[in-house]
This record gives C-alpha cells, structure tokens and sequence, in this order.
C-alpha cells in the first residue's frame, strides 16, 4: 500500500463514502480505508435516511439499485407511561405520489457497502479490513498521510479527511477533537426483529413498499434523558432504545434489560409478536450539539459527519449531514487542489460552506436543545405520564362527571409542577429550539 | 422478565481476534477507587464482570460502542478498535 494518494478517507460511513465519490468522480486519487471487513460492517443507525441529501451525490440512486427497505408515508409519535401511552401520527399520501423516497429505511450493513461500491465505482480504492491507527506529519506538523494497521501500511497523502464516526478514537490520540464527555453522546442499543411482510403491512396498516416511523418518549427510558423507535424494513422492525452515556453511568439501569422492557410495553409488545429476533447491536449517538463541534480543518486534514459532532439530536437527522458535510469536504479539497493550497487557509471552502447551508444553521438554532433535555428529565417522566393519566382518566367511563375529573386531572398537574415551572419548561423549551 | 444479554449475543456474527483490545490499566484501582463500578451496568454486552478481587473483561462479545473508554470514572481502561477485519459484523446494521 506504500503509494501516493492525493486524498485519504479515513471511514466507509456516509460520510467518508459521500466524500470519496465526489472526489473520485472528480478526477482527484482517493483512497477509502475502512475497518470493518466491509463498508458498512461496523455501522449501525435506526435506519431512516433522506433521499434529497442522497441525490446530491447519487441522482437517481433507486434506479442504481439503493438497497431501501420501504418509503415512509406516516410518522407517528408516542408518549409512554409505565401501562399505556399517547400516540399522535401524520400520514401524507404525498410521499408516495410526488414525493416518494422523501425518507426511507435502510440497513445500514447494506447500505453503506452499496454506498461504497458506488464510490468505487468512480473510481476510489476501497481498502477494508484496515484500522488507521494514527496521522503522518511532516517537520511543521502538516498531516501528510496515514498509518493502518497493515504491515507497510503507511498511506501518503496529500489531505486526509476524517470521517470516522462519532467514536473516533484516533481523534483522541491525535488531539483533533477532545475526547468526548459522557454527556456527549447517547448509548443507543438496537434490534432488528423479523416478521413477514404481510404481517408488517397489516399491524401498520400500509401496503408493501411504504412505512412508518415511530419516534416515542416517555418511561420506557427509565426517567434517563433518551428515546426510543420502531422503524419498518421490508420484513423485519427495527427497535432502538437509548440514553445519555451520563445517565447510564449514574443509574444502574442495564441497557439490553431496558430494551426487553420496551419489548414487553402494552404499545410495543402487539406490533413485535410473534417475531424473531435477527441481530442485537450497540453504538453512540452524537449528542454534543454544536458546541461539541471541534476545529473542522486544519492543515492537511478536515473532519465530516459524526466525528464533528455534526448531528441534530431533535430530527435524527445524522446520516444526511454526514453525506451533505462529505460533498463539501470533498468540494473544498478540490479547490484546495486548483490553488495548489492545502494548508488551512487552503481547505476553508468546507467551513464556508458549511455555514452557508443547513447543516450550521440547525446545528446553531438547536444548539441550546441538548441542554434543555438534559436539565428538564420531566420530559421522560412525569410529563408523558401525566399526558397519559389524563387521557386515561377522561376516557374511564365510571359516571364521574367530566368536570369533576378535569379538576382532578389538573390537582394532581399541579402537585407535580407549578404553575411557575410549567412555564419554565415551556418557555426553555421553546427557546432550545427557536 | 428475565435477561439474557447472551442470547442477544448469540445473534450476531464476531470475528474473534487472540489479542485483546480491552485491557484494564489497574485492577487495584478498580477494587480501590471505584465503589459504583458503572462499567459492570452500563455495557451492553455485559463484557466487564467482577470474580472476587479483579474485574474479569470478556472483550469477544465486545459491541465496540466505546462507553466503558469514556464511561469509566477513572478512566482505567485501554481501548482501541479490533484489528481491522475483526471483532463484530453487522448483517443488518
Ligand atoms: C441507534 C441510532 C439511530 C440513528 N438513527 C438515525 C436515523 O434514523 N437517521 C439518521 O439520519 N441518522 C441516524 N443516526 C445517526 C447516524 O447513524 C450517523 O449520524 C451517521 O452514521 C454518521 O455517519 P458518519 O459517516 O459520520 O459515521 P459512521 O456511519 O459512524 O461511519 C464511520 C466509519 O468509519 C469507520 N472507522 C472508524 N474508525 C476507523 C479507523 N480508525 N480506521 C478505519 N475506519 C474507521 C467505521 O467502521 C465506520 O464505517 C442514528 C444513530 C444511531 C446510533
Ligand atoms: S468503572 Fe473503571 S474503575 Fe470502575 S470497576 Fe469498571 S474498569 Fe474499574
Ligand atoms: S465498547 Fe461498549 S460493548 Fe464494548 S466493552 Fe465497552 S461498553 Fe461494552
């Protein structure tokens, strides 16, 4: 592998693969290491992707057979107490017809080697199986290349990006980024159930191809500051359950017991039943937000999606901004090379870019929301369980007069909340996301 | 209901390497420093366990999410990726 690259991608995830197809297509000598046995083998998310952010990279990406599991028509939201829950959904026929592919499932095992394959496709080496283990400077400590943990595994470059997901461990020993806080990141667990399509189409009431997103908060998360999902594939569901890393280190709440608890929930139990599990799996959220965000360029190097922090917790929207923050990356090394300047100043298209487009301008309007959860664990508790109280006490038949139990519903609001609180949470929360 | 986070294990495909990419740094502080021992709760695949004096790291069935890297409060524990190739492979993701 002793050879002379012009780039080296350091990860095969969206965001080193988006990186690494634009730049190959582009004519620029790219390499694409990758530890996993192949692009994808190590990865894991709840599985929604986004097809305009796909497109920018592959136009008509279902026609080069994306591997997709099912469109997404409805989006539901579920608050959960200990025995039942408040659920809310929105199905739009417009996702099928003119807007289909909006948002869709995926594996990401499968995903991201097709991603991969399309990368190569233009042209990029994929090497798998490879862990970069550390950077190649020079004197004046300009990164020139990468070590692996090949022998002869020193690959010469002349940028190197970074795209190795949130737990970077090399970002660490290189100093690129800090080492992330437990408060940085949410421990998320997943499985993967199978179930015949049919069943699936039946219990969620749509035909075969189209799907359903669950996002649900409440006490399935043991009062810690996480979430939960249910996603459908084609033939199986994807469940998801996590919280803080600061939360599981102070609770003693063991992550897979959490998940079997979530399985047997009265909401979630009927949807799974009779299903096989097929694959058990853990990874990290990226939760820092955008004061977690570190340098992105410096001399000889940039850094995309999840190992910037480049993640919006609030629409679980990680994997676009991994492929959206790969093109620009890959734009601005394409610059750098017309200028023949690799140097910081010379990479500083990405960091204009990035600005200039969503991914800064959610990063920044959600910047306070990462806090605001944190600081407010009623959202997780009392408040879905009191949202569910309500509607379980207006809903009991048992010839107490309506107003009578409003009057009861709000007594036992206020013993938990002031009125002064209320306003708190309502006024933070507003400003989180403002 | 009843756990069984090796049943959950048992579902996935692991390419086990011979040389550990788990180590803890100091036993002694674990037994010392350490009353809450979050490593024993919060790992998904239950990898760190305690026998007696020392805190046993069965790193093959790791999921390499990497919380015990920062999770653990004395930062006690020497983590780094499988070789490439090995450790967990993920047929659905
Ligand atoms: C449970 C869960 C649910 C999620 N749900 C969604 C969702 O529904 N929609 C969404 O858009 N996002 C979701 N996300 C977030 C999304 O998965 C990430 O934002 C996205 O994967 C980031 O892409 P990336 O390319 O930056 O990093 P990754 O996808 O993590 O890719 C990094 C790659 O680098 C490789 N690598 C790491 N270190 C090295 C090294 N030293 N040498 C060689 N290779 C290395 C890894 O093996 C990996 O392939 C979810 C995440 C989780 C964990
Ligand atoms: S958390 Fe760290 S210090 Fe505590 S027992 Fe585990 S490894 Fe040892
Ligand atoms: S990386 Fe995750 S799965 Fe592996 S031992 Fe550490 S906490 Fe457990």
């Amino acid at each position: 592998m002793n050879e002379e690259f012009d780039v080296a991608v350091v990860g095969a995830g969206p965001a080193g693969a988006s990186a690494a197809h634009v730049l190959a297509a582009g004519g620029v000598k790219t390499i694409l290491l990758e530890r996993g046995e192949s692009a994808g083998a190590k990865n894991i998310s709840g599985g929604v992707l986004y097809g305009h952010d796909l497109a920018q990279i592959v136009p008509d990406f279902a026609g080069k057979s994306c591997p997709y599991e099912r469109n997404i028509v409805e989006s539901r939201l579920w608050f959960l107490s200990k025995e039942g829950g408040f659920s809310t959904s929105y199905r739009d026929k417009v996702f099928y017809e003119r807007r289909s592919l909006n948002a869709f499932t995926v594996g990401r095992a499968k995903f991201d080697r097709w991603f991969a394959g399309q990368a190569s496709q233009q042209g990029a080496l994929l090497v798998p199986a490879t862990v970069v283990t550390d950077f190649i400077r020079d004197g004046s400590g300009r990164v020139t290349g990468v070590k692996t943990d090949r022998p002869d595994g020193d690959v010469s470059a002349r940028v190197v990006l970074l795209a190795d997901g949130i737990n970077s461990a090399l970002a660490a020993k290189t100093g690129f980024r800090p080492e992330p806080k437990p408060v940085d990141v949410a421990l998320a667990v997943k499985e993967v159930i199978g179930l015949p399509e049919e069943v699936i189409n039946d219990r969620f009431n749509v035909e075969s191809g189209q799907g359903v997103t669950i996002e649900i908060i409440g006490e399935v998360t043991g009062g810690m500051d996480g979430i939960a999902v249910i996603y459908t594939n084609k033939n199986s569901l994807s469940l998801c359950i996590g919280a803080n890393l600061s939360d599981f280190t102070k609770n003693r709440i063991k992550p897979y017991e959490m998940l079997d608890e979530f399985k047997a929930h009265p909401m979630v139990a009927p949807l799974i039943k009779g299903g096989v599990p097929k694959e058990y799996m853990a990874h990290w959220i990226a939760e820092g937000g955008y004061d977690a965000i570190p340098k992105l360029t410096g001399d000889g190097w940039l850094i995309a999606g999840d190992s910037g922090m480049l993640f919006n917790a609030l629409h679980r929207e990680g994997s676009n901004m991994a492929m959206t923050s790969g093109r620009f990356a890959a734009e601005a090394v394409m610059e750098a090379f017309k200028k023949g300047d690799f140097t910081r100043r010379g990479l500083e298209g990405y960091q204009s870019r990035l600005e200039g487009s969503y991914i800064m301008k959610d990063m920044k309007k959600y910047r306070r929301f990462g806090p605001f959860r944190l600081h407010h664990h009623e959202l997780f508790t009392s408040l879905p369980a009191l949202a569910a109280h309500g509607a379980r006490e207006m809903l009991t038949v048992d010839g107490v007069p309506k107003k009578e139990k409003q009057g009861a519903i709000w007594r036992k609001i206020r013993r938990e909340f002031s009125p002064l609180e209320m306003l708190e949470i309502l006024w933070d929360g507003m400003r989180s996301v403002r | 209901m009843t756990t069984k986070v090796e049943d959950k294990l048992f579902l996935d495909r692991f390419k086990v390497n011979e040389e550990a990419h788990i180590k803890i740094i100091d036993q002694g502080l674990c037994n010392t420093r350490c009353e809450e021992e979050p490593c024993l709760y919060f790992c998904p695949a239950n990898v760190y366990r305690r026998e007696k004096d020392r805190i046993v790291v069965a790193y093959e069935g790791c999921l390499e999410c990497g919380s015990c890297r920062i999770g653990c409060p004395n930062l006690n524990i020497e983590w780094r990726y499988p070789v490439g190739g090995y450790g967990i492979a993920h047929k659905f993701g």
